[in-house]
C-alpha cells in the first residue's frame, strides 16, 4: 500500500487520503479564508503555527491531512440527553452503530498501521464513546505506546469537562497537542435541561446541582489548560429552545478563559437514537439557524464551522469508511514498520500543492480588488478533499458550503445528504433531499452530473456546474462568483436571497 | 444481598469495574458481572451502590433477591 502511494499521481494519492470526517475552522471574518497561509488576526502567531497543518483546526488544512480517532475509553462519568450509550454515537446516521472496542495496545498498534499506510495521517485522538478522562488509565496508556513509537503523532483528546483538573499535569507531560471540552452551558439553569446526572464524588448528582458542578469543573479545566499553554476547544451542542440564546453567552466565557476555537454543533436527533431528546420530540437546529449563530459569535472568536460529527473510529475519506482495513484481526496480524523519513517526504508534497492551490485563488482574487459588492452568494462543492471539485454529484454523501463575495470565499459548512446514487443511478426519491439539502445555493460544482438530476436542479433554481472539474475550489468560486456579478449587471438574472435549507445531519463524536 | 447486573442491557462500557470497592465487578463473554461473594452493597464504604450510581442504563444493575442481606461484619 505504501510503494503504490509513493508512485501513484497525487491527486489520485490525495483521493485515499482517510480524510477525517470531524471537525475544523473557518478562519474568521471573511478576511482571511481557509486558504490562507497567514494566521487570522485574532489568532495569536504561536497558536496558528500549532494548528496550521491540523486538520480538525483548519479547513485549508482538512484537505490534506487527516486524523483518527480509537475507542479505548467507553466508560462515561455524566449523562446527557442527546447520547444514547447503548450506542457509541447518539447521532450516529446508521442508528445502533457500536464501535470497536480496543485495549491501549490494539489502539496504538492500529494507529501505526493507518499511519504508515495513509501517510497524511498526523493526528491521533481519543474521544467518545465514553470520556477519555472517565478512563484515564486506559487513555494515557494509548497516548505512552505512541508518544514512544511515533513522536511525530500528534495527541488530541475530547472531554466533557468532569475530570479535566485532576488530569491537567498528565495531559501537558504526554505532549498533548490540544484538548476539547464539550460545553453546552455555562448556567446550571440551562443545564440541568441537559444533563440529568453526573457521578461526582461517589455519588450520582442530579438536577441544578449536576450541572452546576459540571459547569464549575470545566471553567476550571479550561483555565488550568490555558495556565499549561495546552491549546483548548470548546465544542457546544446547539439545541434550539434550550441552549441556542445562551451559546452567546458561552462563547464569551470560553473565549475569556483562553479557548482559541469554538465548534457549535447541530444537535442531531431522531426517535430511533433512543435519547431523551431523541424520545420527547427535540429537533435539531436548521442549517441557517446554525449558521446564524456561527455568525452572531464570530466577531467574538474564531468558529469552527467544518465539523462533520464523525463516528468516534472511522478510518476513511469524504464518502468513505476505510475501517474494514483496519479491523483489529487484520492490525493484529501486520508487520508494521514506522518510518517517519517516508512520511516526511509525502508530507512534503502535499505541501507544495497547498501553496499552488493558494497562489491559484490569490490571483483570481486580484481581479475582483476592484470591485464591491453586497452580494453574497453560497456555492455547494461535491469534493473528495484535497481543495478540488473532484467527486460525482450522485456519490457525493456530503456537500461543502462556501460562501463567495467580492471580499473573497469561505467555507461555511458541510451538508450531508444520503448517497443519492447508490450503486445504480439516480434513484427517485433522494434527489429532492440533495435540493432541500443545498436549497439556499444559488449553484452546484460538481465533477460530473447526469442529465436527469441537472435539469431537477435547475428547475429548483440551483445552477449544476461542471466546467471546474477537478480544479481548486475557492479558485472556482471566486470565479464563477465574478460571472455572477457580471450576469447581475447584464440584467440577464436578478440576485435574491434564497431559503432556508433542511439539513440531513451524520453521525456525531459524544465526547 | 448481592447486587447482580441484567446481562442483556449492560452495554459493557466498564464504568461500574473501577467504580466497585470491593473488586467484585469483571467482564464476561461482552458484558460486566458481579461477583455475589465478593459484592457488599458497597456497605462499609459509600452509601450508594456505586454500579448503580455510575451505570447508564437505569435498572440494569439491581438487587439480587436469591442471596441474603449482606451483613457487616
Ligand atoms: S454494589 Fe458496590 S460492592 Fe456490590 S458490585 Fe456494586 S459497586 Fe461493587
Ligand atoms: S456500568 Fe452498567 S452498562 Fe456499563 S458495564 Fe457496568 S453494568 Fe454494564
Amino acid at each position: 500500500m505504501l510503494e503504490q502511494n509513493q508512485t501513484a499521481p497525487l491527486e489520485e494519492v490525495m483521493q485515499q487520503i482517510a480524510e477525517h470526517k470531524g471537525c475544523g475552522t473557518s478562519s474568521e471574518g471573511g478576511k482571511a479564508s481557509c486558504g490562507s497561509s497567514s494566521a487570522p488576526e485574532d489568532m495569536a502567531p504561536e497558536v496558528w503555527e500549532k494548528v496550521k497543518n491540523h486538520p480538525c483546526y483548519s479547513e485549508e488544512a482538512h484537505h490534506h491531512y487527516a486524523r483518527m480517532h480509537v475507542a479505548v475509553a467507553p466508560a462515561c462519568n455524566i449523562q446527557c440527553n442527546y447520547c444514547n450509550r447503548k450506542y457509541d454515537c447518539a447521532n450516529e446516521s446508521r442508528p445502533g452503530v457500536v464501535s470497536e472496542k480496543l485495549t491501549p495496545e490494539q489502539a496504538s498498534k492500529k494507529v501505526l498501521a493507518v499511519a504508515s499506510t495513509i501517510p497524511q495521517m498526523t493526528v491521533l485522538g481519543i474521544a467518545g464513546p465514553g470520556d477519555p478522562l472517565a478512563n484515564p488509565e486506559k487513555t494515557f496508556k494509548t497516548f505512552e505506546l505512541i508518544y514512544k513509537a511515533a513522536p511525530d503523532i500528534k495527541l488530541c483528546l475530547s472531554t466533557n469537562g468532569l475530570a479535566l483538573p485532576d488530569h491537567v499535569e498528565t495531559i501537558k507531560s504526554f505532549n498533548v497537542d490540544h484538548v476539547t471540552i464539550t460545553i453546552n452551558m455555562v448556567d446550571p439553569e440551562v443545564g440541568q435541561h441537559i444533563y440529568p446526572w453526573i457521578f461526582w464524588k461517589h455519588k450520582r448528582v442530579t438536577g441544578i446541582e449536576a450541572a452546576r458542578i459540571l459547569t464549575e469543573r470545566q471553567m476550571l479545566g479550561l483555565e488550568m489548560l490555558t495556565a499549561a499553554g495546552i491549546l483548548c476547544k470548546v465544542n457546544s451542542v446547539m439545541i434550539p429552545g434550550i441552549n441556542d440564546k445562551h451559546l452567546v453567552e458561552v462563547n464569551r466565557a470560553v473565549k475569556s478563559r483562553g479557548a482559541f476555537l469554538h465548534n457549535i454543533m447541530p444537535l442531531i436527533s431522531a426517535p430511533e437514537h433512543g435519547t431523551v431528546f431523541g424520545l420527547n420530540g427535540q429537533r435539531g437546529p436548521t442549517a441557517q439557524e446554525l449558521k446564524a449563530l456561527q455568525d452572531s459569535c464570530e466577531g467574538e472568536m474564531n468558529m469552527m464551522r467544518h465539523c462533520r460529527q464523525c463516528r468516534a473510529d472511522a478510518v476513511g475519506l469524504l464518502g468513505e469508511d476505510r475501517s474494514a482495513e483496519f479491523t483489529t484481526e487484520k492490525i493484529m496480524e501486520m508487520d508494521v514498520q514506522y518510518d517517519i523519513e517516508k512520511r516526511r517526504a509525502y508530507q512534503e508534497i502535499v505541501e507544495q500543492d497547498r501553496q499552488e492551490k493558494v497562489a491559484a485563488k490569490n490571483a483570481e482574487l486580484l481581479e475582483l480588488e476592484e470591485e464591491y459588492s453586497e452580494v453574497k452568494i453560497l456555492v455547494a462543492v461535491a469534493t473528495k478533499g484535497s481543495g478540488r471539485i473532484n467527486e460525482h454529484f450522485g456519490h457525493a454523501q456530503e456537500f461543502q458550503i462556501y460562501e463567495v463575495g467580492t471580499g473573497g470565499s469561505k467555507f461555511v459548512g458541510h451538508r450531508r445528504v444520503d448517497l443519492y446514487c447508490q450503486g445504480g443511478y439516480g434513484e427517485e426519491d433522494t434527489l429532492p433531499t440533495v435540493i432541500r439539502a443545498i436549497n439556499d445555493c444559488v449553484a452546484v460544482f460538481v465533477a460530473k452530473i447526469g442529465g436527469c438530476p441537472k435539469d431537477e436542479l435547475k428547475a429548483a433554481g440551483i445552477d449544476p456546474v461542471d466546467k471546474y472539474a477537478h480544479e481548486f475550489i475557492e479558485q472556482s468560486a471566486v470565479r464563477y462568483f465574478k460571472e455572477y456579478l457580471g450576469r447581475i449587471k447584464s440584467g440577464e438574472i436578478v440576485h435574491v436571497d434564497r431559503g432556508d435549507a433542511d439539513i440531513r445531519q451524520g453521525a456525531y463524536i459524544a465526547a | 444481598m448481592a447486587y447482580k447486573i441484567i446481562s442483556s442491557q449492560c452495554t459493557a462500557c466498564s464504568a461500574c469495574e473501577p467504580e466497585c470497592p470491593n473488586v467484585a465487578i469483571y467482564e464476561k463473554d461482552g458484558t460486566f458481572v458481579i461477583n455475589p461473594k465478593k459484592c457488599t452493597e458497597c456497605i462499609g464504604y459509600f452509601d450508594d451502590a456505586q454500579c448503580v450510581a455510575v451505570c447508564p442504563v437505569d435498572n440494569t444493575c439491581v438487587i439480587d433477591t436469591s442471596y441474603p442481606r449482606y451483613q457487616a461484619a
